[in-house]
């Protein structure tokens, strides 16, 4: 018992950042039907440069304390992957907007390699210990079961960022707006409303999410490097497309379910299956259920039966 | 240039003439440039180190008194690299070669050396399939992983707890080892709790640990690299496991110091292929000579391929011939004391008893345990 308790704790750790992440896919994807490849990848450069930022406040202001340091490298790291968001789709997608869903496709794979690469060259290949601001030290176990600090933050953080993201697609102007974009553009754009940046503006806040994603990750697992944001990147996709892609209640339903998925499917498997599999099936185990989830409902859990948009 | 040749070829049966010495080539090919290049440079140092010694004894074969030289080539720790200059070490008839360095180097250059009927000695490759290609002539003067993995096996369950739980990061290096490991745990008496697995990409360890923390083990084994035992020392931690944890020499390294932060503790060990060298049997002495003959200190390699360069020798003296087909035979039979301690080989051409050293995590660094 302790230990399923536990693995569902776990889980929903690692499936509240998945959730994070799968936010800014399915948002692109709910606007322009592209699929943004790169978004990884911002998750990876927002946590180098908050890395980059807490290192320099505590070389330069070493009484700063510990949770305000982490706060500033993170409202920078949150800004410079706003700009980077935004000047991405600027740069890389608005030209291909109208052309076939190929070509803004490949392109976005080709901006998450550009990410890597520039990242490898200014940091490295190795990995970097990540200074765990937020104590990584278990509290009192409870039940036996055992959470740190950082995990509560990651869970109270996600929760509160998505029930905001919620409230602002569904209250206010500007989500209005999106959501009658993603509905039809032209005709969104015959009622007044500015597409162009309506839907800058969901890169921008897409990319916002993967920044303190990718520092809560770190902050997590005390790591970063240029390539961290692949794994992570792969599974908030699943996570997406799980949930329904375009469907924000789907990509946090989605990622929050992989990530009990996995993690009571790794604790788990080699009981279930007799000793037939193991845990090196803990991915297969995700894709599994992605595959059945998809036979049976090919939009996705929340998915709805729409016409193809395009 | 004719008249030059001819000269020389005059000077050079003068010379021989005096002083009826034949010169024979070994090849030495490790990497000289980049980021192995000290290491590189260890192990062409300990053969230079060799064969001056061998020369100031004097060495007579076949009747004839012999001098020996190196050829040194650089193989930039690049598989390509390798096969190049294995070739062109075999060209240049080089009667045998110490090398290389790297695996992945020493792998694909052994083909080249086996179908030129070149014998290859490698001071530092540990990759069990080095020896494992039948081909007649390939050694190895250090441990190989296979021998890595009974050691930290058996250190586990007769030194650290019977109940023993294993991780691997299904890479060649990780699996093979972690197989080795499961059979030497079992062989002394210990058992296994449960066999986890995870990827050499992978952050999160909290299922598989939290699995492995019901099971109750007293010893977690990790086979994999430093990047992934880092952080899984501080997800042990943060479960509140109080099993102890040993690794290989992928995570015997001074990053998984870093990466684990103070999740790392004096019940951390890993292990090593090979003697620190204060600890081989000719090791004080090697080190005084070395230093002595270069001015530098001995990195991690030089005793290995000065045995190596050793061990070729040896057989051309026992077989009386520096001819590569009649003296590669007896490279198997050497039997003689070296500075890493007995040089003798098994019938694949790994070192018999390969030394393995266990590391414990103490006051910052990992220290060599008896």
């Amino acid at each position: 018992m302790e230990t399923l308790l536990q693995q569902t704790v776990n889980g929903l750790v690692v499936g509240s950042v998945y959730a994070l992440v799968a936010l800014g896919y399915t948002m692109v994807y709910g606007i322009l039907g592209l699929i943004n490849f790169a978004h990884g990848d911002i998750l990876m450069i927002g946590a180098l440069v908050a890395l980059e930022a807490i290192r320099l406040l505590q070389l330069h202001a070493p009484d700063l304390g510990l949770i305000p340091t982490l706060l500033a490298g993170l409202s920078i790291s949150v800004v410079v992957c706003m700009i980077l968001g935004f000047t991405i789709e600027r740069t890389a997608y608005r030209r291909l907007r109208n052309a076939p869903r190929l070509a803004p496709l490949i392109t976005a794979i080709g901006v998450s390699f550009l990410l890597q690469t520039i990242a490898m060259i200014i940091w490295g290949r190795n990995y970097h210990t990540f200074p765990q601001l937020v104590s990584t030290t278990p509290i009192e176990p409870i039940a036996g079961v055992f959470i740190t600090p950082v995990q509560i933050v990651i869970l109270v953080v996600s929760a509160v960022l998505m029930v905001a993201l919620v409230l602002l697609v569904n209250k206010t102007r500007l989500g209005r707006a999106m959501r009658a974009t993603a509905e039809n553009h032209k005709v969104a754009s015959l009622m007044g409303v500015d597409t162009n940046k309506i839907i800058a503006a969901t890169f921008i806040i897409g990319s916002a999410l993967a920044a303190v994603a990718g520092v809560m990750f770190s902050s997590n697992y005390g790591i970063a490097h240029y390539a961290m944001g692949f794994m992570p990147g792969l599974k908030a996709f699943t996570a997406a497309v799980l949930g329904g892609i375009g469907n924000l209640g789907g990509a946090m339903l989605g990622g929050l379910l992989l990530g009990l998925v996995e993690s009571i499917g790794a604790g788990y498997i080699e009981d279930l299956s007799f000793g037939f599999l193991n845990s090196s099936y803990q991915d297969i185990f995700a894709f599994i259920i992605l595959g059945i989830v998809l036979i049976f409902r090919p939009t996705g859990l929340l998915g709805e039966r729409v016409a193809d948009r395009a | 240039m004719k008249i030059r040749l001819v000269a020389l070829a005059v000077l050079g049966l003068g010379a021989s003439a005096v002083q009826a010495q034949e010169v024979i080539k070994l090849g030495v090919a490790a990497p000289l440039t980049g980021t192995q290049a000290h290491l590189g440079k260890d192990i062409e140092n300990g053969v230079r180190l060799a064969i001056e010694e061998y020369n100031a004894k004097g060495v007579t074969l076949g009747g004839k008194k012999v001098k020996f030289d190196v050829q040194a080539e650089d193989d930039q720790a690049d598989p390509k690299t390798a096969t190049t200059v294995a070739q062109r070490l075999a060209d240049s008839g080089v009667k045998g070669v110490v090398g290389h360095l790297n695996s992945g180097a020493s792998i694909p250059a052994s083909r080249i050396y086996n179908e030129a009927g070149l014998p290859q000695v490698s001071p530092a490759s540990t990759n069990p399939k080095l020896t494992q290609q039948n081909f007649k002539a390939t050694f190895r003067t250090i441990a190989n992983d296979v021998q890595q993995g009974l050691a930290i096996g058996k250190y586990a369950a007769t030194r650290l707890g019977k109940k023993v739980a294993l991780i691997d990061d299904r890479t060649a290096y990780g699996q093979g080892l972690a197989d080795e490991v499961e059979k030497a745990v079992k062989a002394n008496g210990g058992s296994l709790t449960g066999r986890e697995f995870t990827s050499d990409k992978a952050t999160d360890f909290l299922a598989i640990l939290t699995r492995i923390k019901a099971q109750n083990p007293d010893v977690i084994v990790y086979s994999g690299m430093d990047t992934q035992a880092g952080p899984m020392l501080k997800q042990i931690k943060q479960l509140g496991i109080n099993a102890k944890f040993i690794t290989g020499d992928g995570a015997c390294t001074g990053e998984v110091i870093k990466l684990a932060g103070d999740a790392i503790s004096g019940n951390t060990y890993c292990t090593q292929p090979g003697l620190p060298l204060e600890k081989m049997p000719g090791g004080k002495n090697f080190n005084e000579r070395f230093k002595k003959r270069f001015n530098a200190d001995v990195q991690i390699y030089a005793p290995y391929s000065y045995d190596a360069a050793s061990a070729i020798i040896e057989a051309m003296k026992a077989a009386n011939s520096a001819d590569p087909a009649k003296y590669a035979g007896n490279i198997s039979k050497v039997n003689f004391p070296g500075v890493i301690g007995t040089v003798a080989f098994d019938a694949k051409g790994d070192i018999k008893d390969g030394a393995v050293t266990v590391y414990q995590f103490k006051s910052g660094k990992w220290e060599a345990l008896q």
